[in-house]
């Protein structure tokens, strides 16, 4: 929850700062190099961390191949769902809405990514757009978790926070979801994190690459 | 990022690598900050937040509901009452 405001406090100082002018216009203009350096060392650190987990051993061996249906179904449902929802959107096409419902709750990767990787065929400006609005959609999907869980399990079962909470089902929505679907979803609910972790820049940049110019 | 994993489980031993995720929080900050900057100077996208705001809620909801309709789908395979 700390980490969350801290996240989206750096936007929000961000946005201010652009906003009002006090950055010189020539930094401005540089940050897309800055970003993209330091998107790649984000990366890079977030495999590692990953891989260096002492607790990832005993998470793998303690699996069961049924655990592999809800990171299935969480990528499954969203994607549907939010292609679905990209006949309601004018603005954007199928693979825009998909590459933004892929994120998948991990708003702060996502949101780089798509702004990164959308740029070669929107543009820069569309491209920002777009990243604001993946964003936004996977900041409020994490929110409707945090505040919704017990209304998700009574209509939905116990792995409805897990499969809508998508990536963050590993630090920020694990306390909630443990109490209201019960302590024993702890594995579940981890192992399904890290896996929806890695397809985020997987469907991310899939579908970016399917972006058509518009 | 695979690649990178698979490094980390080579080398889990090392102390250093195990610090990564105080690594991973700054770069996530600046990143964030750096994409409020380009948001916030940019005028288009200050005038169309509502418009932005509206879609993003289309999708979140979208989203959620899929994924929260798969997870009933499967709740056979995970027997269990919850906590209560």
């Amino acid at each position: 929850m700390k980490n969350s405001i801290l996240i989206v406090g750096c936007f929000a100082v961000g946005c201010l700062a652009g906003w009002s002018g006090w950055l010189p216009d020539r930094s401005v203009a540089e940050t897309d190099l800055y970003s993209t350096a330091v998107l790649y060392v984000l990366m890079i650190a977030v495999g590692i961390s990953l891989g260096s987990d002492r607790k990832l051993r005993q998470i793998l061996r303690s699996i069961r191949w049924r655990f592999v249906l809800v990171p299935v179904a969480t990528i499954v449902g969203t994607l549907s769902a939010t292609a679905v929802a990209s006949l309601f959107i004018a603005r954007w096409g199928l693979p825009e809405c998909m590459a933004v419902g892929s994120g998948c709750c991990y708003y702060s990767l996502a949101s780089i990514l798509i702004t990164e990787l959308a740029t070669p065929s929107l543009g820069v400006q569309t491209a920002t757009e777009l990243g604001t609005v993946a964003l936004m959609t996977n900041l409020l999907r994490e929110l409707s978790v945090l505040l919704a869980t017990p209304l998700m399990v009574r209509f939905f079962g116990r792995l409805a926070p897990i499969c809508a909470g998508g990536a963050s089902t590993l630090d920020t929505t694990l306390p909630v979801i443990l109490r209201y679907s019960g302590n024993d979803m702890v594995l579940i609910s981890i192992f399904h994190a890290i896996l929806v972790d890695f397809s985020v820049p997987f469907f991310v940049s899939l579908f970016c690459s399917m972006i058509q110019p518009h | 990022m695979l690649a990178s994993t698979g490094v980390g489980y080579l080398f889990r031993r090392v102390r250093f690598l195990q610090r990564m995720n105080l690594l991973i929080m700054p770069a996530i900050c600046a990143l964030l900050f750096v994409m409020g900057v380009s948001v916030g100077s940019n005028q288009q996208i200050v005038k169309n937040l509502p418009t932005l705001g509206t879609q993003a809620l289309i999708l979140a909801l979208a989203g959620t509901l899929g994924s929260l309709i798969a997870a009933w789908s499967i709740r056979k395979h995970f027997p269990g009452k919850p906590d209560k």
